[in-house]
């Protein structure tokens, strides 16, 4: 996802404006404009408070109180893998580790050819088939070390 | 030729394949479409329904064929393994090494009691005639022709507890917010389902979320509430997709809206995600994250039910406290009442995860033991080793070990041996675990969920990660810290603002009284 983009601004002003009758509507306003542009870009951040009235200090707030919420470019794909007790119980900590390894970056980072973002999940309820993984919004269940190298080639592949 | 389609019809077969996440991240979506490619190769004609799952998840991705009115089925099935199934006939029920018998027989069904349930995994998820054509509505009908009162008298006779974890009486609630009054009033429904281990809430979304609407829909009128919300995890996006599907359907039906079924009360209903933020699961702070704030825990008083959403009375309730309604007043408080043991009534429906052979969903009334549920059900580890503990109800519950696993799944029961029953998820590890590395996980996850509110939480769980670290590590300091931790976890239990920081201790100090071992050696 590329930076800034001054094209953006109308587009993050009508998701506002298509909010603006809604209780409460921050959260889903930052659902929008991270599914549009990837993530929550700062200038953005100003739009909303400015459709809202409410202060950036308080939008920014919101946005860094929640792990979901991204304030900078992601990679081309979200890998997410889970580090909660029923993962853990069936070898999770081994694909955790691979996960980083494979893709040469810690939770958080992106993989520098900018494919693969990887962050930490505390389940995805699916937890009895763990180690658990997902990939955007694709959920895989029993995956081992072998198992994530297979994903991620098969996912380099995709456009 | 109109004879000639007729009869094409009629030897269609109809398939049955789930479309829960669980399903799909075995290759359920890739084995419903292997069944679809290969039946129109070969010209068999079949009927392809997903649906929900069954809950035997190692039998993911399962197949269910039609035969003679009964639903035969096969699993695991890969993709790769369709065109051979078919080819030996498992259209007509033939007999393979994958064939299981038919479902309904097979013993992990046909041992639970499925009320809450009971549509999971047979009907499609999102078509309503299936629904109604499966008791569907009956409940709302019956409760529509009834006083607020009188629904809310229902619910509290059938002894329904908060199946969120916190086992408060859900009549009692109700009926709290029946009394205030005031022009606007709401229901919301916690589907935030963070806790490890559990994916009930999930299930039932995906299954059957008629189910939940209905249950929702019970309390608006019960209680005067015109607005729904339903708070729903961001990591659940096929939970999100079915519940959108089926609201909208609902309401182009009448079932929800302005007149709901013609009774001139009213109830919306919207969906609204969370934003991963395992703290929404503590209701006060799920009601900050639906206003648009950060989700920090609120002080009560006052209770949600007198100043809840946006400062009007609110009826919060779990997932599956509010799926249970339709069946509590289609069949009436008595029949639901006389499931379960003590004063848990009722069923529950468990989930068994972790290092376990059949993991998955085992809906069973209150009474059913720890060891029955892992080995009758559960068929022991699936790593083969013995079970060495299990983490009951989420990150915040307690370790159990073998020496306590004839304890039956009560609220009461699990009190009194210092454990909770939560919201019925097993966790089951085997020998290999290091229950150390554990409990240095439990106060790893609050840091990382602290709201930041309450200083013994935000604080004192990276301390706690601080000090578990120098006992892992040895050397003589260990006395001390061991000491350090207890006065820790003491500070936090007592000292917090809510269920995060005051209970994590619970499997910290679980760990340190069931498995001291694991806190004194050397590694």
């Amino acid at each position: 996802m590329a930076e800034f983009d001054q094209q953006w601004l109308p587009i993050v002003d009508s998701i506002v404006a298509s909010h603006a009758d809604e209780p409460g509507a921050l959260l889903p306003i930052l659902h929008s404009v991270q599914k549009r542009l990837g993530y929550i870009p700062a200038e953005a951040v100003e739009r909303i408070a400015l459709g809202l009235n409410l202060s950036r200090a308080e939008v920014h707030g919101v946005i860094s109180f929640y792990h979901y919420f991204r304030q900078h470019p992601p990679g081309q794909h979200i890998v997410q893998v889970c580090r909660a007790e029923a993962c853990q119980a069936v070898q999770g900590e081994a694909t955790e580790a691979h996960a980083r390894t494979c893709l040469g970056i810690d939770f958080h980072g992106t993989s520098s050819d900018g494919k693969f973002s990887l962050e930490a999940v505390y389940c995805l309820g699916n937890c009895a088939a763990g180690p658990s993984v997902m990939i955007d919004d694709r959920l895989y269940g029993r995956v081992t070390p072998a198992r994530f190298d297979e994903l991620m080639n098969e996912w380099r592949a995709r456009k | 030729m109109a004879g000639a389609q007729v009869s094409a019809l009629a030897a269609v077969a109809r398939v049955y394949v789930s479309r829960d996440a669980a399903a799909v991240a075995l290759g359920a979506d890739e084995t419903a479409a292997a069944l679809v490619d290969a039946s129109r190769s070969s010209g068999a004609g079949i009927e392809l329904v997903r649906i929900g799952s069954r809950g035997m998840v190692w039998l993911e991705p399962l197949v269910e064929v039609e035969v003679g009115g009964k639903r035969v089925g096969y699993g695991p099935v890969t993709a790769g393994q369709v065109k051979a199934l078919l080819e030996a006939g498992m259209l007509q029920g033939a007999d393979h090494a994958l064939r299981l018998g038919v479902v309904d027989e097979l013993p992990y069904i046909a041992r639970q009691e499925r009320l809450t349930f009971a549509r999971v995994g047979v009907i499609d998820p999102v078509d309503l005639d299936q629904y109604i054509a499966h008791d569907g509505y009956k409940g709302l009908k019956r409760a529509l022709g009834m006083t607020g009162a009188q629904v809310v008298q229902e619910v509290t006779d059938s002894g329904l507890r908060g199946r969120g974890g916190a086992a408060f009486p859900t009549g009692i609630k109700w009926k709290t917010v029946l009394d205030q009054q005031t022009d606007q009033k709401f229901v919301v429904c916690n589907a935030d389902e963070g806790d490890s281990g559990t994916f009930s809430d999930r299930m039932l979304m995906e299954g059957d979320p008629y189910c939940l609407i209905e249950g929702m829909t019970i309390a608006g009128v019960a209680v005067g509430a015109t607005q729904g919300y339903i708070y729903l995890r961001v990591e659940y996006p096929h939970a999100e997709i079915a519940l959108r599907a089926a609201i909208a359907t609902a309401k182009q039906r009448g079932y929800l809206g302005r007149d709901v079924l013609g009774s001139g009360k009213t109830f919306e209903l919207d969906v609204r995600m969370g934003a991963g933020a395992y703290i929404c699961g503590e209701e006060t702070s799920l009601l900050e994250s639906l206003e648009g704030k950060r989700a920090e825990v609120r002080f009560r008083p006052p209770l949600p039910a007198i100043k809840g959403l946006f400062g009007k009375p609110t009826i919060i309730n779990n997932v599956i406290s509010l799926a249970s309604l339709p069946m509590i007043l289609e069949r009436g408080a008595t029949f639901y009442k006389d499931y379960g043991m003590g004063r848990s009534r009722g069923t529950l429906p468990i989930q068994l995860a972790g290092n376990i052979r059949h993991g998955g969903l085992v809906e069973k009334a209150f009474g059913v033991t720890l060891r029955e549920l892992l080995y009758d059900f559960g068929g022991g580890s699936a790593s083969g080793r013995p079970i060495r503990t299990v983490q009951v109800g989420g990150p915040l519950g307690a370790y159990i070990p073998e020496s306590q696993f004839d304890t039956p799944l009560d609220y009461e029961a699990f009190t009194a041996i210092g454990a909770l029953v939560g919201h019925g998820g097993i966790v089951a590890f085997d020998d290999t675990v290091d229950m150390a590395r554990m409990a240095r996980y439990a106060m790893e996850f609050c840091a990382v969920e602290s709201c930041g509110k309450c200083t013994p939480c935000r604080i004192g769980s990276t301390r706690g990660v601080e000090v578990l670290d120098r006992i892992i590590a040895g050397g003589p300091e260990r006395k001390a810290n061991l000491a350090l931790l207890e006065d820790l976890c003491d500070t936090m239990q007592y000292g917090s603002l809510c269920g995060l920081g005051g209970m994590t201790p619970f499997p910290v100090q679980s760990a340190l009284k069931h498995f001291p071992e694991d806190f004194s050696r050397d590694r």
